[in-house]
């Protein structure tokens, strides 16, 4: 019979280590998107404040972490600062360093415009009910915004999840990585591993980001009623 | 703190004897925007139980003049003092004097994430911290009183324009302010919907609550005013109780201004 490359899939310990990368990819995206949520809150309200050194500041950590590609900022974190500072990160928290901050700049920009995109009614009449600036942004501002953030944040997510697969450029085997050793060892014995190896991985992709946008379909419909 | 309680002090009409003391003054209040003049040297006393009605042609300042007694505009100068103590320090803990004034603006301003009820006890337990048994008593009195008790679990863009502006007085009288600022706040409102909301206020003004209201409903402030403020270019123009001003008019502007409104 003539071979089918998807017996690669089933192969030894080939599914095992392709699941192994999947956590890998899985474990450091969620660490950072989680991060990221989190900081990218009191981020995006810094951006909104009047002070106009405190605005340049934030601008600028923005736009940095935009122009320059997450993988200079890996290469940065992880060869500059052990070659320049002796500072020597893992692979994996270098990773999660980075995509904390390219992450915590983004989520602080879509956080940035769900606030300023509420109305100026708002602030005032929580100011005169005699609410805190804490107790306003606590009760009123920021259960606004997460209304209109999660689109966007969801976008993040997703986004950041498959930008991981850039770590294996420090030396991380990830998801990815993996496959492409898969489809190296096998690639005279089934010629056609590839297709499967990829087609998997795709589905592994697909597995990991749909259940974070059919959580933003519900929330999107909840806030809606 | 007992149910009857707090009922009777939520519907008690105050003493008369407190009437006629002082206890909002402005003296020199001068409010610029980057330069350009928006007042430019208001005095105005308005006493307990007092209710003042300030008229004017939009642009004049009226609106302008009510943030400043509540601290959302900076002044440039001039000094504003409640009960005695001066509000215009560099001190003055504004989280402190907006419990004890009251404001409803023009558009309607309710938390739109909150159902009527939570956006009533938000002042009081997070920033009075009462007691929430105690808060929900008050609220529950006050919404009775304005007929919004079946309300309290809707959220703001389940009700109507008037039921909106009506839950957003409760708001600010669950906090038991010493005066209430009222922003041209049947302004936005569909004309049936104006009726419900200046009964409420009426209603108000019988209790003998201070009140400030800047409004263009003209038989309301005939009805509802002790005293009428008119305003125009940022200055007090004229300062007299409602029978004089709406019959002879002591100045050209106001009697332009009330020509106005005739047919």
């Amino acid at each position: 019979m003539r071979d089918l490359g998807i017996r690669v899939l089933i192969e030894g310990v080939n599914l095992q280590r392709l699941l192994l990368g999947l956590a890998v990819t899985a474990r450091i995206a969620f660490i950072a998107v989680a991060f990221s949520m989190v900081l990218g809150v009191p981020f995006g309200i810094l951006m909104t404040r009047r002070n106009a050194a405190l605005r340049f500041l934030c601008r600028f950590y923005l736009e940095a972490m935009r122009i320059i590609p997450v993988l200079v900022w890996l290469f940065i974190f992880y060869f500059g600062l052990a070659r320049n500072f002796h500072i020597n990160l893992s692979a994996a928290a270098a990773a999660v360093l980075v995509f904390t901050l390219w992450g915590t700049a983004e989520m602080g920009d879509i956080v940035r415009g769900a606030v300023t995109s509420l109305h100026r009614h708002q602030y005032e009449s929580a100011h005169a009910l005699g609410l805190s600036e804490v107790q306003l942004y606590l009760y009123v501002i920021i259960p606004q915004a997460a209304r209109r953030l999660v689109p966007g944040a969801i976008n993040l997510t997703t986004r950041m999840i498959k930008t991981t697969s850039l770590v294996v450029l420090i030396g991380i085997v990830e998801m990815l990585k993996v496959g492409q050793q898969i489809i190296e060892s096998n690639f005279l014995k089934s010629p056609t591993a590839a297709f499967w190896v990829y087609g998997l991985i795709f589905f592994l992709y697909f597995i990991l980001c749909m259940p974070v946008s059919r959580l933003s379909k519900r929330l999107e419909r909840r806030w809606q009623s | 703190m007992t149910d009857t309680m707090i009922l009777d002090r939520l519907n008690a009409v105050k003493p008369a004897e407190e009437r006629g003391a002082p206890l909002l003054e402005i003296s020199h209040l001068r409010k610029e925007y980057d330069g350009v003049p928006a007042l430019r040297d208001i005095s105005l006393r308005i006493d307990k139980q007092e209710v003042v009605v300030v008229l004017g042609p939009s642009g004049c300042g009226k609106s302008t003049l009510l943030r400043c007694m509540n601290g959302l505009e900076r002044i440039q100068a001039g000094e504003i003092l409640l009960d005695g103590g001066v509000l215009t320090t560099e001190k003055t803990d504004w989280r402190l004097i907006r419990q004890k004034i009251g404001m409803v603006f023009q558009s309607y301003e309710l938390f739109p994430h909150m159902t009527v009820l939570e956006n009533i006890l938000l002042g009081p337990l997070k920033v009075q911290k009462r007691k929430r048994k105690e808060a929900e008593t008050a609220a529950r009195v006050l919404l009775e009183r304005v007929g919004l008790y079946e309300k309290r679990t809707a959220f703001p863009r389940q009700l109507s324009g008037g039921q909106k502006q009506r839950a957003a007085i409760i708001r600010a009288l669950v906090m038991e302010p010493e005066i209430m600022l009222f922003d041209e706040i049947t302004a936005a409102l569909d004309p049936e919907m104006v009726r419900e909301v200046l009964d409420v206020m009426l209603e108000l003004a019988r209790s003998r609550m201070t009140m400030v209201i800047v409004t263009h409903e003209m038989q309301f402030a005939k009805a509802a005013a002790d005293r009428i403020v008119f305003m125009d270019e940022g200055e007090v123009v004229e300062d007299s109780p409602p029978g004089d001003f709406f019959v002879k008019p002591k100045t050209e502007r106001a009697r332009r201004f009330l020509n106005i409104f005739q047919f």
